[in-house]
This record gives structure tokens, C-alpha cells and sequence, in this order.
């Protein structure tokens, strides 16, 4: 509950956050603190330093920009979940923003927070892969940009490097004419995490169905994309038997499992849950 | 007199909760206080080779560290006893601090001492403690194989005690005839009590007046007897227990605990106040949990459906000591249960007690009362399912009838009152039992993927805790009556100091409405103190649904002694027969004659200046009483609840809950929906999500939010309620209890509805927590997953 | 090392030095001495300790003090205005939505996170609104319904 001794240093700007990580390599960065304190509190990390980012205003915010939507890496779920922008851009990611926690979490927890965390259980991942979001960092040697689907690379792992901010989550827009999404989650009953999160969006032309994607939250230790090579439904008419067929001989290894929720049955989750995301995305076409 | 009993008087206590003004134990704080962090094993068994405190000695704001030793060697009791004794009962000493041996993870070893609450956690990360560690006895039936590793040395096979009661002769007659048997094995989950305030001391000492103790208490005298009796060096008369504003207990809070011993023995030490707070994986770890219990049972019926026997045998976990009031859980109070709300002709009961290396295991909310109304209530189900009943018809044949009434059980017990039928009729009205049953039916044959489930309990306590000759005779170490001092002021106004101790009960309103009411006195001119053994003669506490029926009692027999006195005085100042006179809307009157009156003001008036009162009365106004009641009570009820399970997921939505209870009487009936309303929630959990976990190591697995599930808000509907009324017979007031009737039949209630749902997949018993994956597995067990 | 801080909680202003690991809810409690938020566990789920900071509801041990530098705080001891309860605190009390009162607090404050950015919300949505804190006494029954009372007497 007592977190154990550090220092606290605050940035101004991205850049200053940056040049404080290089200064001391035993630092974190503090954004809204979900991810962070709670750890700190069971002291299970002990870093000596804090670098707080939460009043780097030049990082927070939603907009549209060229057909794409651009999220700072600040913006607290809430603002994510309440933006018209992406409740009409992208829904599901603003179902899954509005699914995380509770409204206290949602009013401080932000995006940039939660992906770095690289909880497999959070529900934002499953939603950045599937849409094919990309993450925006900015190091030591400048601004990089890496796919959501190779950002995370296992469980509280991603691809960013420990000198490295997230600054921005550049997410293609996703509900023009066509395009359906949606994401169902079924929560921890203690937690409130996902045991399954399930993220689908599908790109309908008349009767066929031209894109379909798919990923998982909760089930394995790290997103699972279903179908990163291009769905198997694309070409065909999405409806309820070809769905069921496509999830039906999706092979999911190496599930997690918990005393609430073994792998096995999550693997089933992800089955039942897979289906009803992708047919209430196609409803949504 | 009175309508202020029956009517929803607003609570007097919530102004200072509403504003956060109230005051629990950690709120407060004392000059030159400091704070207590207690070092816990991480093991659930281990010898403990050395213990080395210097680094955290050492370490900023730290005044002191203690361990096991420091404590035996001083001239404290140093042990926590406990307070219930069965024939042949092991009762191994329970070190306030572990000396050799730690028996489960979150025995203490060791205490700093800090001037802050981050120093004192800081340092206790300090203390380094060498152990060598031993296999662990987890399962409350498996410790007493052989092999099993040995919790304690003088309770061979880690037997605490081995119980029986009823007649097994007259059970195994009964069997040979049988027509049908109903049978079963259960095991009745482990659960954290989870109050959501967590359990802190805060002690204070000073060498001529004694120990000052503000704590979580349930009982602030209880904790003071217990507390110089074994674990602290002072008398009695030197120890003030205060419970302050207490955020809630289910009965988590009776107990005593080493930590307030600790915190006392600190205080009393360095001279300085000392507070201890737990953390939310400290109460998880350490608080006494409930129930564990492991159980196979037979019903034996005949074509009818008429139970003709019913035999049982449970191994109840004790965990690695005995709590406080641990050996009577599973015996009288779950024990004499066993014959429900119908009529058995023969019962017989073995309770095993084990010792195992997990927390101890004690009274929560129902203790032993919803353990027993679960096997009752699952093997009613069962047995419809044998004789091809429906469950309701099954239960119906066999209530004990209105008439019936007192009725003598096989197992000890005697209810007092009751009408067991018409509860059930007014639920099945209420819910509209047969339009449910058809829509069940219709979705059956509709292959519906949504499984409607239809749940029924009928449940019986037996609670107002209780007749202490009685409870002495069964190994109580304690009486349980209940005290109340009721003190008319000069000017008539009235404080009354009870024995209770309220921490959600909101006490300080009904017992000022057993005032008003049986003294015509305004509300506001009463007040209530509870909860300070520096004020109060003498208390037993709040626990099992006791303080209406018997510290309620004890108010109304103090202000029957107050009118009888005020009577002597009236007739004096009226120059009329005592007998003569009656006492009705705040006065004295001559019967017959209304104006020949004397007002209540000033018979109190005269009582304390003692002018003019009759010869051999003494002056003042005061009464005590200690009520010690006649019987238990027995409040009962039928609960129905109706669930959807997913039939692909195993996910469960609770569509309706509704619950008749009978609690004879009511003071307050918006408190008391609100006690069912809380009660069945608490029984929900344990039957959907709850659940305390060990490892085969003895290692928690749920020591914290994250992993144990309470129930919220968005997974729980609104509960439809209605009442019968039922009044006591055997006290002043009629009433029966409620605190505890929503725990005692709800889980029984979802369970069984949840089964129900199942039914068309031939699922007979799953045990809790029903999570949506037992489900799922029982659904497809067929299949290839 | 300290850090000092100025905030603003009930409308009053204060200037201290802090430890940066003080938790917020430690920092209201034992240096400010308002001790109606509650601390009931340590996974920021009991929602015990739930404060408005800047207007929004927030668990105030998932924040540490110096994250508050700078920030308009408002504790269930600044809900009343006047000597008036607010809406909910009134609610709460006609309706019996608190027993024990240990989660009352926090209730309230999310409650009032809510009722700030929906006036009237239906019973579902108060059950997801108040998904983040735990009551062990009232099975949320009356809760529910004090928050639904507070909304309809104040539209």
C-alpha cells in the first residue's frame, strides 16, 4: 500500500522527458499513474526516479487529420470513449476505451499509459492491432513509428525502447460507408480485465465481404491477431455460417489461464466472442 | 402507545457518514502517535531458524522491533484463546507473535514500530527471517489423511474435534424403508468476509490509568475480557475498549486477533501511542474466513416425498488456530440446523473439525446457518428430482405445519414460531412461479440458447443469539445475554447505554424508537451510546442477528422497570393506587379518570428532586437490565431467484431476485429491507464469484481485488421484497432478527437456480462459485472443448 | 527529497512539502486531516477513496500528491454547500443507501462524477457508473436508488 522511496522530477515537453530518461536509466515515465502506482504500491517495481509526463499538453488530444485519426498518447480513456470523433472514426476503440475499469480509472488512465504497460489483458491492444493503428515514439535519435501489431511482443513487453515516449496513436479511420466494428469483452469478475476481449471490424462491398479483421485481448500473453495474413472471410458473403466456419478453424496456442478462467475456456470465449464481434460488426456495415 | 415502532424513521447516524465526518479507527490519530507494521510469513508452514532485526532497527523513523520472543519473554499473556470448548477440543496455544512456528501465510513474526506508516513498512521489508520451510495441510477433509504434513503436534491426524449429535440409530432405520434417497457431496467454499473498512487498533497507555483501545470491534467487551485474560499484562478495570464508527463486520470484527494485542503490548511498551491499519492483502491473509466446509449428506424419503431421514457428515476446516467462537460454527450453530423448515423424524449430524494451514476460520455473516440452509436447500431440489416433485410441492409436504408450533426438531432446537407456507405462497405469487415454469418450458423446446433458471429456498435461523445457560451447557466460555442501562435524565430526556455495538445496523435509531414508543418520549429526546466499555456496564456485542431480539429486548425490559418506578412516584404525587393507574401517551392516569394525570416531565423531575416520592423508593431514574432470552428465535422465509445462463459461454445474468421474510416484528422497516437487501447480495457472492483460494502450498491466491471477486454494482439486480409477520413469542418486542436471512438462503437460492438452468444437460450439483467455466464445462463436458 | 505543492481542496488553498511517494489519499488524510476519504484496499478497485480532482472523479491512492500540484480538489467534506447537503447527500439519507458508511463517501463522489455528466440516467447506467466501487452492506439496492432520487430532483 506504502510505495518505497523515489525522486520526482516533472517534463514540460516530450523532448524534456526524453532527455531526462537518457539522463538515468533507473526511470519511469508517469502519465496517469494506473499502470505505474498500483505496482508501486505492492512494490513489485522499485525505480528511482520518476519523470512525470501528465502535463505535456502537446501530446494529449483527439483529431482528425487526412482520413486518419491521431490520439496523444495522454488522452485519458474517458476523453478516448466521449470523443465524437472517434465515436463516429472508430467505435470500437471507443467501446473498448469506455470498457476499461470504471470511471475513475477512465478519467486518469491513459492510452499511452496502458499500451506501454502491455497488459494482455488490457482491452485497448486487441482494438490497435485489429484496426492497424500505429504507434508514434520519440527517443534519442528522433521520432519512429511501429505498427500496433509489432509493437507488442509479449506479456508487459512491447517494442518501445526504455529511452523512448510514446507521443501519438495514428489510427486509419474505420466507419465510412462499408466498414462495421465493434468489441465485446467478458470481464474478470474480480479485476475487471478482460478474460476475452474481442476486437472485429469488417469492410462489407454489397453482399461481399471485403476485409475482415480480428484480435483478442485476455487470451493469450500477448494481443492475438487472428488473422494477420488477410481473413479468410474477404471474398465471401460474411454471413453467419461462413463466420462461424472462420472462427471455428482458428487455432489459438498457448492461452493464459488464471483460477477464474483457465486457458481452455478462454480459447472457447474467444470462439463464442469472435463470432458475436464479427456479425455485430457486419450488422454495423 | 407509540406508532414510532413499524414506521422508516430516517437513520440518525448518517449526517456524520454522509458528510465525512465520522470517525472509524484510522481516522484518528493521537499526539506522539506511532505507527505498527506487523512482518507476516510468506510461508504456510515453516520453523523458523532465526529472526534478525538490526537493518530495520536501524532504519529511519523506526523506535522499535519486536519479535515472538520479545513478547514471551515479557510478563504478558501473549496469546489469543479461544472462546467456545467442545468435549475433547485440541486447543493449542495461538501466539500473538510466532516464536518457532509460522502455520499460515500471514502469521506474524515480528512488529515495527515507526514514527510513520511508510517508515514502518519500509523497516518491516528489513527484518530478515530465516525459516525452514514444511509441507502444508490445505483441505479442510484431505489434512486428516494419513501422511498429511502436522499443523500441530497435539492434534493428531490435525483433528480439532470430532462431533455428532441426533440419533444415528433411529437415521439408519429410517433408511431401510426408504422409497427414494436423495445423496450428495459439496464442498461449501472458502470466503474472505471482506468488510471494506479493514480491521486497525489504535492503543494508548498510560501507566496510572490503563489502556486506552479505539478498534474494529464487534464487541468492544469481549475484546477487553479476552484481551486481559491471555494476551496483554493488565486487569480488566485497566483496559477501555472504544469502537468507534465501525465500517462494517460480518462477523469479522467479533473476533479476537493478535493485532490489537500487539498493538496494545507496543503501546504499553514504548509509552507511546501505537496504531496498526491492515492493507487490504493483510484482512485478506488474516482475517478469520467462513465456512469451508466439506460434506456428503442423505436424504431418505418415501413415495410421497415425505423425508423420513436425513444423515450428515462435514469436515469443517478450523485453518492453522482455533478463532475466537471457530469450534461452534460447525457444530451448534450449522449442527442444530440440519432439520430446516420441515418436519424430520430422525437426524443425525458428524462434524469433524480440522486444523489446516490457511487462516482460521470463524463466524461470518450466517455462520454455520447458510452452510446448513445450503445442504438442506440442494438436497430439497434433489429429492424433487428423485420423486419426480416439483421442488416446491417437495418442500411443501414436509414444512413443520402453522400449527405445529413450538416445534421440538431432533436436533436440540425448538422454533419458536412460524408459518412456513404462506412465505413460500407469497414468493411464488409474487415472482409468478407458473408463468416462469412455462417460459422455462417454452424456451426448453425452442432449444433456446438462454437457459432460464428457477431457484427456490426456504430457509429457517435460528438467531437472537442467545439463552446463555443454554450455550454454557454446549461450551460457550461466555453468557450471551445482552446488557441495556437506560438513564432518564432531570428533565425527562433519555440516554440509553447498550450493550450492542452497531457498525451498519443503525442502532442509535431503532433503539431510540423501542424508547419513544414504550415512553411516549419525542425521538429526538433519546439518545443512544454504544460501543465504549468506559460507558456501558457490559455487552455481548452485534453478531448473529441478535440485537434487536435481545439487546433490543433488554431496552424495553429497562424502560418497563423505569415506568414500573415512575408508576410509584405518579400515584404518590396523585394520592391514588398504583394499580389504579395506567401509563399511555407520555403520562400517568387514573384509569377511567383521564384527568387525573400526572405528565411523564413530572414524575422525572420529582424522581431526581426527591421531595415528594413515597417512602423506601430511592431518588433518580435509572434502570438496568441484563435480558438473557428464553430461546433463540427463528426467522424464516422463502427466496426465489431466476437466472439466465449462456448456454455457450456459461456466462449467468441474474433477471430477478425475490425474497419473503419473516422476521416477526419490525422496528424499522427500511432498515430492515436493508439488512436483506445487503444479506443477499453477500450470499450471491459467495455462490457466483467468491471464493478464498489456496494452493496446494497453502499460498493465497486471492489476497487481493484483483483476483477475489465481490460483488458489484452492475452484476446485481434490484431485489423485490415482501414480509410476513410472524412475531416472536418468548420477547417484549416480538421481533426476530434480519441481519443475517439474505446470507443464509441466497446462496442456496442462485445455486439452485442456477442447477435449474442446467437441468436439460443433466447437471445435478456444481459447487460454488458457480463461475461461468464450471458452467461451460458441465454444459460441454461431451465435447471436444 | 520534498516537493512542494499548492492545491486548492474545498475551496481552500494550501502550500506544502510532500514526499513524492505520499499518495494522495494520505496526503488529504493525515497532513490536511480530512479524513472522510477512506482507504478499504490497494488495487485501486474499492473506489473507498474516490475525490473530484479538476471536477473528475478519481481514486485518490492511485494518485500521488504531487500529481495534485496545481489542481481544484473536492472531497465529500466540500460537497455541502452552505451548510446544505448536496442532492446526493440528501438522497442518500431519505433513501437508506448507506449502512455502515465506510464506501459512502467515495460512493458519493462517483456518483456525483456521474450525475455531472448525465443528468438522468437510467439503472443500468447507474450500475455501470458506480462499477468501480464496492459496498459491502446495502447490495447496492438502495444505493442505486439514492443516485436515481439525486438525478430526478435535481432535473
Amino acid at each position: 500500500m506504502y510505495p518505497a522511496d523515489f525522486d520526482y522530477v516533472r517534463a514540460t515537453s516530450a523532448q524534456e522527458a526524453v532527455d531526462l530518461l537518457a539522463q538515468n536509466a533507473d526511470s519511469v515515465l508517469l502519465a496517469g499513474g494506473h499502470s505505474l502506482i498500483p505496482m508501486l504500491k505492492l512494490r513489485l517495481t522499485h525505480p528511482a526516479r520518476l519523470i512525470d509526463i501528465g502535463r505535456v499538453d502537446e501530446i494529449r488530444g483527439v483529431c482528425e487529420k487526412d482520413s486518419t485519426l491521431r490520439v496523444g498518447s495522454l488522452t485519458t480513456h474517458n476523453e478516448i470513449a466521449s470523443s465524437e470523433i472517434v465515436q463516429s472514426q472508430c467505435r470500437f476503440l471507443a467501446e473498448a476505451a469506455g470498457k476499461i475499469g470504471d470511471p475513475q480509472v477512465r478519467n486518469k488512465g491513459t492510452i499511452g499509459g496502458n499500451i506501454a504497460h502491455a497488459d494482455p489483458a488490457s482491452d485497448l491492444p486487441a482494438v490497435l492491432v485489429a484496426v492497424g493503428a500505429t504507434v508514434h515514439l520519440l527517443g534519442p535519435d528522433g521520432n519512429r513509428s511501429i505498427a500496433a501489431g509489432d509493437f507488442f511482443t509479449g506479456l508487459l513487453t512491447t517494442a518501445k525502447a526504455p529511452g523512448e515516449i510514446i507521443t501519438e496513436i495514428e489510427i486509419p479511420a474505420c466507419c465510412e460507408e462499408g466498414f462495421g466494428c465493434a468489441y465485446l469483452k467478458v470481464e474478470h469478475p474480480a479485476s475487471g480485465y478482460a478474460v476475452c476481449g474481442a476486437a472485429a471490424r469488417v469492410k462489407m462491398d454489397g453482399g461481399t465481404c471485403a476485409a475482415a479483421s480480428l484480435a483478442f485481448n485476455g487470451v493469450t500473453p500477448v494481443v492475438f491477431n487472428a488473422w494477420s495474413d488477410g481473413s479468410p472471410l474477404a471474398g465471401g458473403p460474411a454471413d453467419d455460417a461462413a463466420i462461424d466456419a472462420a472462427i471455428d478453424e482458428l487455432a489459438i496456442d498457448e492461452p493464459m489461464g488464471d483460477i477464474h478462467a483457465s486457458g481452455e475456456y478462454r480459447v472457447a470465449l474467444a470462439r463464442a466472442y469472435g463470432k458475436r464481434a464479427l456479425k455485430a460488426a457486419r450488422d454495423r456495415s | 402507545m407509540g406508532s414510532v415502532i413499524g414506521t422508516s424513521v430516517k437513520r440518525r447516524e448518517d449526517p456524520d457518514l454522509i458528510t465525512g465526518k465520522g470517525k472509524f479507527t484510522d481516522d484518528l490519530a493521537l499526539p506522539g502517535m506511532l505507527h505498527a507494521s506487523i512482518v507476516r510469513s510468506p510461508h504456510a508452514h515453516a520453523r523458523i531458524r532465526s529472526v534478525d532485526t538490526s537493518r530495520a532497527a536501524a532504519a529511519a523513523g523506526v523506535v522499535a522491533v519486536y519479535t515472538g520472543q520479545d513478547i514471551a519473554d515479557s510478563e504478558a499473556g501473549g496469546v489469543v484463546p479461544v472462546g467456545w470448548l467442545l468435549p475433547n477440543l485440541k486447543t493449542p496455544a495461538h501466539p500473538i507473535l510466532a516464536v518457532d512456528t509460522v502455520r499460515y501465510v500471514g502469521d506474524g513474526i515480528a512488529v515495527v514500530v515507526a514514527e510513520g506508516r511508510y517508515q514502518a513498512r519500509d523497516a518491516a521489508e528489513l527484518v530478515a527471517v530465516d525459516y525452514e520451510p514444511l509441507d502444508a495441510a490445505v483441505d479442510a477433509k484431505g489434512a486428516t489423511a494419513e501422511g498429511q504434513p502436522q499443523v500441530h503436534e497435539e492434534a493428531p491426524g490435525n483433528v480439532a474435534f470430532d462431533w455428532d449429535l441426533g440419533d444415528k440409530t433411529a437415521v439408519d432405520a429410517a433408511f431401510e424403508g426408504a422409497a427414494h434417497v436423495a445423496s450428495i457431496d459439496l464442498r461449501n467454499s472458502r470466503i474472505v468476509p471482506f468488510a471494506i473498512e479493514p480491521r486497525a487498533a489504535l492503543a494508548s497507555y498510560d501507566p496510572e490509568k490503563g489502556l486506552t483501545l479505539r478498534m474494529t470491534s464487534q464487541n468492544p467487551h469481549v475484546h477487553r475480557l479476552l484481551m486481559s485474560l491471555a494476551s496483554i499484562d493488565l486487569p480488566e478495570h485497566k483496559i477501555r475498549v472504544i469502537a468507534p464508527e465501525v465500517g462494517g463486520g460480518f462477523g469479522s470484527k467479533i473476533h479476537h486477533y493478535p493485532d490489537e494485542a500487539i498493538a496494545s503490548w507496543c503501546a504499553m511498551r514504548i509509552g507511546r501511542p501505537v496504531k496498526w491499519t491492515a492493507t487490504r492483502s493483510e484482512t485478506n491473509m488474516t482475517d478469520a474466513h467462513g465456512r469451508d466446509h466439506v460434506t456428503h449428506a442423505e436424504m431418505a424419503l418415501d413415495g410421497d416425498g415425505k423425508i423420513l431421514g436425513f444423515r450428515v457428515e462435514t469436515y469443517a476446516a478450523m485453518g492453522a488456530y482455533l478463532s475466537t467462537f471457530a469450534p461452534c460454527v460447525p457444530t451448534y450453530l450449522h449442527g442444530t440446523l440440519m432439520s430446516g423448515q420441515y418436519d424430520m423424524p430422525a437426524i443425525h449430524i458428524r462434524v469433524i473439525g480440522t486444523f489446516t494451514n490457511t487462516a482460521p476460520v470463524d463466524a461470518v455473516r450466517g455462520a454455520g446457518r447458510p452452510e446448513a440452509t445450503f445442504l438442506i436447500e440442494r438436497l430439497m431440489d434433489l429429492a424433487a428430482l428423485e420423486t419426480g416433485l416439483d421442488p416446491t410441492e417437495v418442500r411443501r409436504r414436509n414444512f413443520v405445519p402453522a400449527d405445529a408450533f413450538p416445534y421440538q426438531t431432533q436436533v436440540a432446537l425448538a422454533y419458536d414460531s412460524g408459518d412456513y407456507e404462506t412465505a413460500l405462497d407469497k414468493a411464488l405469487d409474487k415472482a409468478g412461479y407458473a408463468e416462469l415454469r412455462a417460459e422455462q418450458q417454452k424456451r426448453r423446446d425452442a432449444g433456446d440458447s438462454k437457459l432460464l433458471g428457477i431457484g427456490v429456498c426456504a430457509y429457517i435461523e435460528a438467531c437472537g443469539i442467545a439463552p446463555s445457560a443454554v450455550v454454557g451447557a454446549l461450551g460457550a466460555q461466555a453468557g450471551l445475554y445482552e446488557s441495556a442501562k437506560v438513564r432518564v435524565h432531570p428533565t425527562g430526556t433519555v440516554t440509553v447505554f447498550s450493550g450492542s455495538s452497531a457498525h451498519g445496523q443503525g442502532h442509535l435509531t431503532t433503539f431510540a424508537q423501542i424508547v419513544s414508543d414504550r415512553l411516549g418520549v419525542p425521538l429526538e429526546n433519546v439518545d443512544v451510546v454504544e460501543g465504549d466499555t468506559g460507558e456501558i456496564p457490559f455487552g455481548m456485542g452485534t453478531y448473529g442477528s441478535r440485537s434487536a431480539a435481545v439487546g433490543g429486548s433488554a431496552i424495553a425490559k429497562s424502560l418497563d422497570k423505569i415506568i414500573a418506578k415512575g408508576a410509584k412516584i405518579a400515584a404518590h404525587l396523585l394520592e391514588a393506587s398504583e394499580s389504579d393507574l395506567e401509563f399511555a401517551d407520555n403520562a400517568w392516569s387514573v384509569k377511567g379518570s383521564p384527568d387525573k394525570s400526572v405528565a411523564w416531565g413530572d414524575v422525572c423531575l420529582q424522581a431526581y428532586l426527591a421531595h415528594n416520592i413515597p417512602e423506601g423508593i430511592e431518588p433518580g431514574l435509572e434502570e438496568t437490565t441484563f435480558y438473557d432470552p428464553a430461546n433463540f428465535t427463528y426467522p424464516f422465509g422463502t427466496h426465489i431467484g431466476v437466472v439466465e445462463v449462456d448456454s455457450e459461454t456459461g456466462e449467468v445474468e441474474i433477471l430477478r431476485y425475490i425474497a419473503v421474510d419473516d422476521c416477526g416484528e419490525q422496528i424499522n422497516p427500511m432498515i430492515v429491507e436493508g439488512q436483506v437487501h445487503g444479506g443477499i447480495a453477500y450470499g450471491v457472492g459467495q455462490a457466483l464469484w467468491e471464493e478464498a483460494v489456496y494452493d496446494d502450498h497453502g499460498q493465497l491466491l486471492t489476497s487481493t481485488l484483483l483476483d477475489y471477486a465481490l460483488p458489484k454494482a452492475h452484476q446485481l439486480p434490484s431485489f423485490e421484497l415482501d414480509h410476513t409477520i410472524t412475531p416472536c413469542p418468548h420477547n417484549p418486542l416480538g421481533v426476530k432478527g434480519i441481519g443475517e436471512a439474505g446470507t443464509i438462503a441466497s446462496p442456496a437460492t442462485i445455486t439452485n437456480a442456477v442447477i435449474d438452468a442446467l437441468a436439460p444437460y443433466g447437471v445435478r450439483h456444481l459447487d460454488m462459485p458457480l463461475e461461468p467455466e464450471k458452467l461451460w464445462r458441465a454444459m460441454h463436458s461431451g465435447e471436444d472443448a | 527529497m520534498g516537493v512542494r505543492i499548492n492545491l486548492e481542496v474545498n475551496g481552500e488553498s494550501y502550500e506544502r512539502e510532500v514526499e513524492p511517494r505520499q499518495l494522495l489519499v494520505y496526503f488529504l488524510r493525515e497532513e490536511l486531516g480530512l479524513t472522510g476519504t477512506n482507504v478499504g484496499c490497494e488495487t485501486s478497485l474499492c473506489g473507498a477513496c474516490t475525490i473530484l480532482v479538476d471536477g473528475q472523479a478519481i481514486k485518490a491512492c492511485t494518485q500521488l500528491a504531487v500529481q495534485a500540484d496545481g489542481s481544484s480538489i473536492t472531497t465529500i467534506e466540500g460537497l455541502a454547500t452552505n451548510g446544505d447537503y448536496h442532492p446526493l447527500q440528501q438522497a442518500f439519507w431519505d433513501c437508506h443507501g448507506l449502512q455502515c458508511g465506510f464506501c459512502t463517501p467515495g460512493m458519493i463522489m462517483a456518483a456525483a462524477d456521474l450525475l455531472q455528466r448525465d443528468s438522468s440516467p437510467s439503472e443500468t447506467e447507474v450500475r455501470q457508473a458506480l462499477k468501480g466501487n464496492l459496498c459491502r452492506c446495502t447490495g447496492y439496492h438502495n444505493i442505486v436508488r439514492s443516485v436515481m432520487t439525486a438525478a430526478e430532483g435535481g432535473s
